[in-house]
């Protein structure tokens, strides 16, 4: 498992979910779930990829996470349509636990309105909601 | 006190000072409104001792007509088949019969091995990869099929062969009515699901084509042409596609299995591979202890096999309880419904046994669970796993073979009589469909009455011949017929009244015949003799009142 | 348990034993004409190789199973204080009863008037069943609680379907069982959550937002899933009611209150029974159960069908004063029976607004057999008295663990006192010894005691509910407040003990997490494992590997 983090170059939503900009210009992103969101969940055992192409909207689920005696819906932090997703994961989702914010990453996103952002958290924020 | 209680008046004392009330009646009256406490006592009759309670229900018990003490017939979903004593001697003990859910596994190992045993036994059964640990019955178990079709496609119309059990197609318009699915029934033709009328009902909006294998009138189906006709009906590029289209695919179809005879199943499979916007589940309802000779439901292409259990290892029981199994493809895993165990290893690397993927279950996943269903059949699963056990690889071949010719003989021998025709002309394995000219009640009445003394129907008990040492011989224990250790008052039921069953018109004077391994050639003849007199007298006061 | 030599030994299926050749079965001869097989059944229908069942001897089965069994808990060796299960006595009379050829041997389809002392005990059960709950009609027909409920859903759809109503909102606690928003899918409504108050109750300002002419019912258990009685059950009938919606009862925690305290009295519409909780039918390590219902006389219509009816013997105009056994078929008929019987029982099926069958046949008889001998023994007063002895048990075990010094780590999560079972909350032990309420759980193994139901309800954090049942004696239920107490001195001076255990276990914890990510549920054949392979196509229906077909290990 890896260690308690919160990233400074995340943006977070307050479901324990983040969103990383990859390209400004192009408006994609790369989502994933928190440190705080795998721990609580306990050994992640199944993750089915949603597919490539499907639309998101910010806020509402786009996938589940499963571990043994839990069930997580995934909040799209901003809203797009999926251009990859980790297929990976659907083999071995082993990653989203020791590794959320690398190689446990969950999908890539073309931003429908990359503007969305301004309503997320930053990694100080998000360490003070936890904190709470 | 009860004889199930075990406080006496000082433990009840004590353990009041403990609680710190002085009464019983204390601990209600603080936590129940005293208006909403039932005034007086329960209208019930006052308790029993056991043996008391022994013989009441042992006399009632008696007034009951079973399959001990009647020649019987009867099947229609469940069969007298023989079950052998080391089931009951199993399931009768505390270790089985007592534990709740396996949710310590540390400490139910036994029980969730068995589930793991069972779930392998109806795998090799139904020649498809996965199962669960049962469901409650076999209607339901359709139903519940329906219901996991319904949650993997989206799409609410259920095409439903009318050779289905008619509480199976009942069971399924309940739930599905309560699903929001509708369900399109297919008719027969010559006993045998319509193969045109199926292709035809199934369309891009189907999300579930269900048949009986065999079918409820005791024919065995094409299954594979089913399977086959289902997925190639769908494939139509739209509901405006013509019924000539759909006919030529099926007979395609139909001559392909012909040809390369066992190959064409995996060969479909390969091609059709049903997804999410792509053909129907295929779901076969099929009679487990067929499938020692049937081509099982995993080499026709059907991609869920379910069934009611109660043939192996179940008592007759009054109608339950029993079981249901549930068979799938590999790609239904994460909806199947119902617990499932799993293989796992221990801390110390030992192996053992879990239920797993409990994520789909209710008390997770709550409003979007699979099903609602909790617990399995667990200890009805247990007598099926130890049954088939019990038959082995080689005994469900042999017992398999044995019901169909049995089964076959006893159709033609039937027809032999003078006012008996076969419904169907489809072959039979265990269960058969005839129709008789002339009222059904009235003549399995006369045949149940023990009144006719059918010429040459005691030629059994005219008493074996005897071996050294007064012991009969093998042969002669056998016997043509077991008849003679049933009441003779009680004579012989022939039957179910299909009309009565099914409520189609269709079906009046049809009668339902099933045949397990208890019914002999003698039993057969009995029978047949039987009903032979029972007709000939039905006939005669038709000619008398005339 | 002891974790003896044989308990502890690598498990092995029965599929992985025996050897080519063995049987335990013979067939019987085959004694009518032989015909060409292709006669019978042509080739295409035919199955080429046989399915790979274990090929063993009688002897070998019965020492698999019964050491198999060696490696269960059950009932019969120890306390059982599984919360919301009702692990209470099975009497062995009731199998002895149930087994009878009469009962045992009695196919469902037997003529009615051949099955009279089947349908008495289904009739006299219904009667039973329904002064029990206080609601006048009872189906029979569901095969479990969870089926129960569905019945019950889909009886209140109903019953608003033929007023012209179309509702879609189902109301549950927060406590409620997992069962009750799943039934409400299936029956095609929608899910709406309550929250609870202060006093474990339903929150009613909550239920006075959320009550609307949408509502088809509100599911309840009383006492809770936290073992309280909502005393404000008639005002949140009231309101309930005041919006058209029913009531149902889960009648989860029926064994606290029979003979004192009547669900049709405190306004519910619908019960749900569970034969298998607090009418002893034994649980079969996970079925099978039975789960009728009762209701009310305006919900009464939509019962499942059939209903066992019963017409005094003079209406069918076949003798007045009685008749024997075979009642309207004339004088002994059939001569088997010697019971005199002023009354013909019967299947109802004329019943047209009827939500139809839930099930084959006529439900779980088997598990009707039992409860109506249970009811027979035990009588008014029996019942009754069954139920105060549940919540007197229930609540010294709790003055036990609190003279103890339990309440310190393991406090009562709501409430002073409990019904028949009581829910703790293992969170202070959690936070001050980092010892969860699962390890307690499985240290309780070691002490040969099953441990209570954890981590339900889900309100309470690391919950730990307890039902101790009628029918333990005083002693075990201090034997057992001990072992709690020594579990938790434990706790405190070294920690790990908790978390490693249970040792003295057949197995030690078994890893969940791989079971799930790496699924086995089919286990190999001998004859796959030992590659004798299995020709085309039976072994190629096996399908590729993966999930069902075979272990990597």
């Amino acid at each position: 498992m890896a260690e308690a983090s919160c990233p400074k170059d995340l943006l977070y939503h307050p479901d324990h979910d983040w969103a990383r900009i990859d390209d400004e210009q192009q408006g994609v992103a790369t989502f994933g779930i928190t440190w705080f969101a795998q721990d609580a969940l306990g050994e992640v055992v199944f993750f089915e990829p949603p597919e490539v192409g499907s639309t998101l909207k910010k806020d509402t689920p786009y996938a589940e996470v499963e571990s043994v005696k839990a069930v997580a819906d995934v909040i799209a932090p901003l809203s797009g349509q999926i251009i990859e997703v980790n297929s990976e994961l659907g083999d071995d989702p082993s990653a989203i636990n020791e590794d959320p914010y690398g190689q446990g990453w969950l999908v890539k996103v073309r931003l429908s309105d990359p503007s969305e952002r301004e309503q997320l958290l930053d990694a100080d924020a998000y360490s003070q909601l936890l904190a709470e | 006190m009860s004889r199930y209680t075990s406080l006496t008046a000082s433990d009840e004392q004590a353990m009041l000072e403990a609680i710190g009330l002085r009464s019983v009646e204390e601990l209600f009256a603080r936590q129940i409104p005293e208006h909403l406490r039932l005034r007086g006592r329960l209208q019930l009759p006052d308790g029993m001792g056991e043996q008391e309670v022994y013989e009441h229900l042992a006399a009632l018990a008696a007034e009951n007509v079973c399959s001990e003490r009647q020649l019987s017939f009867l099947g229609a979903g469940f069969y007298d088949h023989y079950v052998p004593a080391i089931v009951e001697a199993i399931c009768e003990r505390s270790e089985f019969l007592t534990p709740y859910t396996p949710y310590q596994p540390e400490v139910s190992q036994g029980t969730l091995q068995a589930m793991f045993e069972y779930q392998t036994a109806i795998c090799e059964l139904t020649a498809l990869p996965i199962a669960n640990a049962s469901v409650y019955d076999g209607p339901s178990a359709v139903a519940f099929a329906a219901y996991m079709a319904k949650l993997h496609n989206g799409r609410g119309e259920i095409v439903a062969s009318a050779g289905l059990h008619p509480h199976t197609l009942q069971t399924l318009r309940t739930y599905a009515h309560g699903f929001g699915s509708e369900v399109i029934e297919v008719p027969l033709t010559d006993g045998a699901t319509d193969l045109h009328a199926w292709s035809e009902a199934i369309r891009q909006s189907t999300g579930a084509a269900i048949f009986a294998q065999p079918n409820f009138y005791g024919a065995v189906e094409d299954a594979e042409q089913l399977a086959a006709a289902a997925k190639q009906a769908c494939a139509r590029p739209s509901a405006a596609a013509s019924g000539q289209s759909s006919a030529s695919a099926a007979s395609g179809q139909s001559s392909a299995s012909a040809a390369s005879g066992q190959s064409s199943a995996s060969a479909a499979s390969g091609r059709s591979g049903v997804g999410r916007g792509e053909g129907p589940v295929v779901i076969a309802q099929v009679d487990p202890i067929t499938l020692g000779v049937l081509k099982p439901p995993g080499q026709c292409d059907v991609d869920v096999a379910v069934g009611e259990g109660q043939p192996l290892g179940g008592r007759l029981d009054f109608g339950g309880p029993s079981f249901g199994f549930f068979a799938a493809r590999e790609e239904f895993l994460r909806r199947m419904p119902g617990r499932i165990a799993g293989e796992t290893v221990d801390l110390d690397g030992r192996r053992g046994f879990v239920l797993t993927l409990q994520t789909r279950e209710q008390h997770i996943r709550r409003e979007k669970a699979t099903s609602n269903i909790c617990t399995a059949q667990a200890l009805n699963a247990l007598a099926a796993v130890i049954h088939l056990s019990w038959l082995g690889r080689r005994g469900i071949v042999e017992l398999g073979e044995l019901l169909l010719a049995r089964t076959h003989y006893a159709r033609e021998r039937l027809c032999a009589i003078d006012g008996v025709s076969a419904l169907h002309s489809q072959p039979v394995m265990r269960e058969f469909a005839l129709r008789l000219d002339a009222d059904v009640e009235q003549v399995r009445r006369l045949c149940m009455s023990g009144a006719l003394e059918p010429a040459g129907a005691n030629a059994a008990s005219d008493g074996p011949p005897r071996t050294a040492e007064g012991l009969s011989s093998a042969e002669s224990a056998r016997g043509v017929s077991a008849a003679p250790r049933f009441h003779r008052q009680a004579g012989v039921n022939p039957g179910v009244d299909l009309r009565a069953l099914t409520g189609r018109a269709q079906d009046e004077g049809g009668l339902l015949v099933a045949i397990t391994e208890r019914r002999t050639a003698g039993d057969i003849e009995l029978l047949a003799v039987t009903l032979e007199a029972a007709l000939r007298r039905v006939k005669a006061e038709a000619v008398a009142r005339a | 348990m002891s974790g003896s030599p044989q308990q502890r030994e690598e498990a092995v299926t029965i599929f992985e034993k025996g050897a080519e050749g063995r049987r335990a079965f013979a067939c019987p001869p085959l004694d009518v004409p032989a015909v060409d097989p292709e006669q019978l059944l042509p080739h295409r229908l035919r199955r080429a190789q046989g399915p790979d069942l274990p090929e063993v001897s009688e002897p070998e089965i019965v020492r698999h199973y019964v050491r198999l069994s060696k490696r269960n808990f059950d009932l019969d060796s120890g306390f059982y204080p599984l919360g919301s299960c009702t692990m209470k006595h099975n009497p062995r009379l009731h199998e002895r009863l149930a087994a009878l050829s009469g009962n045992a041997r009695l196919h469902p389809l037997q003529d009615t008037e051949l099955a009279q002392g089947a349908l008495a005990v289904m009739w006299g059960l219904q009667r039973a069943l329904a002064e029990i709950s206080g609601l006048p009609h009872v189906s029979l027909q569901p095969s479990a609680g969870s089926h129960g409920e569905l019945a019950g859903v889909l009886v209140s759809r109903a019953y608003h379907e033929d007023r012209g109503e179309d509702r879609r909102k189902v109301l549950t606690p927060d406590t409620a069982h997992g069962t009750n928003p799943a039934t409400v899918s299936m029956a095609g409504l929608e899910v709406v959550k309550l929250a609870t108050d202060e006093h474990g109750g339903v929150d009613l300002d909550d239920l006075r937002r959320k009550a609307s002419e949408e509502v088809v019912c509100l599911m309840l258990t009383n006492p809770n899933t936290l073992g309280i009685f909502d005393r404000n059950i008639e005002e949140i009938a009231e309101i309930v009611h005041g919006v058209g919606a029913t009531l149902y009862y889960d009648g989860a925690n029926l064994n606290a209150i029979m003979g004192i305290s009547r669900p049709g009295d405190m306004g519910f519409d619908i019960v749900h029974f569970n034969l298998h909780k607090s009418f002893t039918q034994p649980h079969g390590g996970g079925g099978p159960g039975s789960g009728p219902i009762a209701v009310s006389d305006r919900i009464a219509p939509y019962l499942p069908i059939p209903l066992v009816v019963r017409r005094p013997l003079s209406e069918d105009g076949s003798g007045a004063g009685g008749a024997r056994d075979g009642a309207g078929r004339g004088e002994g008929e059939n001569g088997l029976g010697e019971v005199w019987r002023e009354h013909v029982y019967d299947l109802d099926w004329d019943r047209p607004k009827s939500i139809g069958r839930l099930r084959g046949f006529h439900g779980n008889y088997g598990t009707f057999v039992r409860a109506y001998a249970y009811i027979r023994s035990l009588g008014a007063d029996g019942l009754r008295n069954a139920s105060e002895v549940a919540v007197l048990n229930a609540n010294y075990l709790l003055a036990r663990l609190r003279e103890l010094g339990a309440a310190e780590m393991l406090p009562l999560a709501y409430g002073q006192l409990c019904m028949h079972e009581f829910v703790l909350s293992g969170a202070p032990m959690k936070r001050e010894l980092q010892v969860k309420t699962l390890d307690l759980a499985k240290r309780l193994l070691d002490y040969g005691h099953h441990p209570p139901t954890v981590y339900f309800p889900l309100l309470v954090e690391e919950a730990l509910m307890v039902e101790p049942t009628e029918t333990e004696s005083r002693e075990t239920l201090d034997a057992f407040a001990e072992a709690i107490a020594s579990i938790l001195t434990e706790a405190k001076e070294d920690p790990e003990l908790l978390r490693g255990a249970p040792y003295t276990t057949p197995v030690r914890r078994l890893d969940e997490a791989l079971a799930a990510k790496r699924p086995v549920i089919r286990g190999e054949t001998r004859r796959k494992r030992e590659g004798q392979e299995l020709e085309a196509p039976a072994d190629e229906a096996r399908g590729p590997g993966g999930a069902g077909a075979r272990g990597a290990r």
